[in-house]
């Protein structure tokens, strides 16, 4: 069964439809001990980054120690950041830090210009496959997914998946087995399903 | 390139999708999950489900028509009428919304903004704007409406607009009432003061009635997003061939 964090950074009903439309079991771990029993971790989340500072160091350890046991790890937007070392929203609160590099907010362009870029991203946009990866198998250049946020992650060697808001930006990492999508796959119609398969067929 | 989006809003009273003309003369269009599947076929960006009696008739949002909707389809769906409280829009965001929508509650309680924003996050608040021009047509004045465009609010909507970004919304639903259900065109002037006033997105909303309005709104109206009804739901438009008209005339668009 797949353990779904919920840390309350938003609400996780959709996620959990859209694993339950895949035919994949979630079980909420209640404390970071429960986490044995997973046969893959999801660390959901929308907003702040300081929301991650409810993931404490016992959170972070068990996951790590999961990872470290072969089980995948799936970011989502938030969670997305969270898999990195920190994020400027929040300097004082750590990331998970598997993944280098530090998230930042979008620059956008000044209210008012003619096609301005306004932050947040919110809506659908094209995925860049930048390599091949298990998490984005079945997925091509120019899918589109739905977006709703204001900070990224820099595209580094473990990004899979490049997404354009004014600048490039990791819209899906993979590095071994801990993946990330910065979009929303429960919320992206088939190709967000098809990612979330991906990693439940990773398990 | 972030595409802009379509987006269709259910109207819903008493399980059944209606529509009316300048929010009056309301007319059956059929259930709001078979309508949502079929838009959902032909590649909408997002649903809006309204309870729009709901303010008036002192009615929730119903939960088994979002229940209904949100159970098959995974693209962003929002909810509005009726939510007065944080009980409301938390029924509504049980049930599998994925946005509330505020309208007369955030006219009479801004802070009910705020605490929702707080809660489930900004992007998942929506303020829906319904404004009419004020004064001569000549002016660019817009005022805010509540309960269903019955009452002035008294307040400017661009400048009603600006504090409810300030609040925490996510997203502005704007709604032109002298051009709901006309299908003379989105009101464009209206909704770029809105959309260069601030940085969240917005939604533009009423007089959709020929592909080329599209065209205009996402062009001199400067909107993010796109909302219609009626054009859909009596099929004179697919969702499909108005994208593809979009994409040959240079708007990034899903499909």
């Amino acid at each position: 069964m797949i353990a779904l964090i919920d840390y309350k950074a938003g609400n996780l009903t959709s996620v959990r439809k859209a694993f339950a439309a895949i035919g994949a079991e979630l079980y909420d771990p209640a404390s970071p001990g429960d986490l044995e029993r997973a046969t893959a971790i999801v660390v959901p989340g929308v907003g702040h980054f300081g929301a991650t500072a409810a993931l404490d160091r016992g959170w972070a350890a068990a996951i790590r120690a999961r990872v470290a046991q072969g089980r995948p790890l799936l970011g989502i937007c938030l969670g997305l950041q969270w898999l990195f070392a920190g994020s400027e929203e929040a300097p004082d609160c750590p990331g998970l830090g598997l993944l280098a590099g530090t998230c930042y907010r979008l620059k956008g362009s000044a209210q008012g210009a003619r096609d301005a870029i306004k932050i947040p991203h919110v809506g659908w946009n094209n995925l860049a496959i930048a390599h091949d990866a298990p998490i984005v198998a079945g997925v091509a250049t120019g899918s589109q997914v739905y977006f709703t946020h204001s900070f990224v992650a820099p595209v580094t060697g473990d990004t899979v998946a490049v997404t354009e808001h004014g600048e490039p930006f990791a819209a899906i990492v993979q590095r071994e087995r801990v993946a990330g999508v910065q979009f929303h796959p429960e919320k992206s119609g088939e190709v967000g399903l098809q990612i979330l398969r991906n990693f439940a067929h990773a398990t | 390139m972030l595409s802009k989006r379509i987006i269709a809003c259910l109207d819903v009273r008493n399980g059944q999708v209606v529509k009316g003309v300048n929010f009056e003369g309301l007319r059956s269009a059929g259930d709001p999950a078979e309508l949502a599947r079929r838009y959902n076929r032909e590649g909408i960006d997002e649903l809006v489900i309204l309870d729009i009696t709901a303010t008036i008739e002192e009615r929730r949002a119903l939960a088994d028509t979002i229940r209904a909707v949100a159970r098959e389809l995974f693209i962003p769906l929002a909810v509005g009428g009726g939510i007065r409280t944080e009980g409301d829009a938390s029924a509504a965001v049980e049930a599998g919304a994925d946005k509330v929508s505020l309208n007369t509650a955030a006219l009479r309680e801004p802070a009910l903004i705020t605490t929702l924003a707080r809660r489930y996050g900004s992007q998942a608040v929506l303020v829906a704007i319904d404004a009419k021009r004020a004064g001569d047509s000549g002016t660019d004045r817009f005022s805010v409406y509540a309960r269903s465009g019955q009452s002035a609010a008294g307040r400017d909507a661009v400048e009603w607009a600006r504090e409810a970004e300030d609040r925490g919304a996510g997203e502005i639903l704007l709604t032109s009432i002298d051009r709901d259900g006309t299908k003379i065109g989105f009101d464009c002037p209206m909704t770029a003061a809105v959309s260069q006033a601030v940085s969240i997105p917005v939604i533009a909303s009423g007089g959709a009635g020929s592909l080329a309005d599209f065209v205009d709104v996402f062009t001199t109206g400067r909107a993010d997003a796109a909302l219609a009804a009626s054009i859909f739901h009596y099929a004179e438009t697919s969702v499909r061939s108005l994208k593809q008209y979009l994409q040959e005339r240079g708007i990034p668009v899903r499909l």
